[in-house]
């Protein structure tokens, strides 16, 4: 039996990057706070560049509390809609470069916040990490830094709903 | 009382994130702090159903939260959020103003604990709840 060629990189790189495109560009809000996720392989890190916008105490100044909150939850949330959407593209079964159906994000249950130190005003990064990913609920731990990847500025640990697919009604 | 609601105004205004997602104070006072955000589909989470983003639920919690601490009678010089819990109860609905209601329930000397609920025009079905623990910066010579 003759080895299949691998494929190119590009393609594969191309497929993957369209895939996480597609996953972010449907949430306005993403777009409003200005993350970014760099991918290496399967891995994701959220990127949220500074901006005056994202200021809750301008006397410091610092970041919101609030946006820090969000910047983990949509890391979280992303984390877990690309887990699924991964084995997809990696089966042929999602095509990025056809018009993708709009992907179906996980429900947040509740999210807890841990603030270590105030936000500075520059670039922050957060890498999640699924805990538990049962067919109908998901736990997402996840950090956050700024210039120091061990010197953590917030963590944060939440609880998901899995989007249930059409077929397959929840009981 | 108007001047307290002038003065937060001017708070709320200091704060750049705050005024980029367009809260506003309804009242004030005694620990207890309500601001409401209006609808915007910039913040929109879910583009199939127009519903908020939960992230800016917990901004505008997480805010009203730190104005209830701040105007709490012991007059704390400054606050800065230590933690925060979310709980999602239900997508709000899409094209309705948001609500949060947030109330200092014990202080000590240097930690203010705090419960907030966000709601939308229906004020008897919240959207979300959050608990959370803030810093309290004594002003100078208070200790």
């Amino acid at each position: 039996m003759a080895l299949q060629r691998p494929e190119p990189v590009q393609v594969v790189k191309q497929r993957r990057d369209g895939a996480l495109r597609g996953l972010l560009s449907g949430v306005p809000y993403i777009a409003y706070l200005g993350i970014q996720f760099d991918r290496r392989g399967d891995e994701l890190t959220a990127i949220l560049p500074f901006d005056e916008k994202l200021i809750g105490n301008p006397a410091l100044p610092a970041l919101h509390g609030g946006v820090t909150a969000a910047f983990l939850e949509v890391a979280a949330i992303i984390e877990l809609a690309w887990g699924s959407l991964w084995e997809e593209i990696e089966a042929g079964r999602v095509d990025p470069t056809a018009d993708m159906a709009p992907v179906r994000l996980p429900k947040t249950i509740d999210f807890t916040v841990d603030y270590l130190r105030s936000g500075l005003p520059r670039d922050a990064y957060a890498r999640a990490r699924i805990n538990r990913s049962g067919r109908r609920y998901a736990s997402v731990h996840v950090e956050a830094w700024q210039d120091n990847r061990a010197r953590l500025f917030a963590q944060g640990t939440g609880h998901f709903l899995i989007p249930q697919p059409p077929d397959h009604p929840s009981e | 009382m108007t001047d307290i609601i002038q003065i937060a105004r001017q708070f709320i205004e200091a704060i750049p994130h705050a005024r980029a997602l367009g809260m506003e104070f309804e009242s004030l006072g005694d620990g207890k702090a309500v601001i409401s955000m209006p609808y915007d589909p910039r913040f929109v989470g879910d583009p199939v159903t127009g519903v908020i983003h939960g992230g800016a639920v917990s901004a505008l919690m997480d805010t009203a939260s730190g104005a209830a601490v701040m105007c709490h009678p012991t007059a704390p010089a400054s606050t800065a959020t230590l933690d925060l819990r979310i709980d999602y109860f239900r997508a709000a609905t899409p094209g309705q103003a948001i609500t949060a209601r947030a109330e200092c329930y014990h202080v000590t000397r240097s930690v203010a604990f705090v419960r907030v609920t966000a709601s939308d025009e229906d004020a008897t079905r919240p959207v979300a709840a959050a608990t959370g623990a803030f810093t309290l910066d004594r002003p100078k010579g208070a200790n």
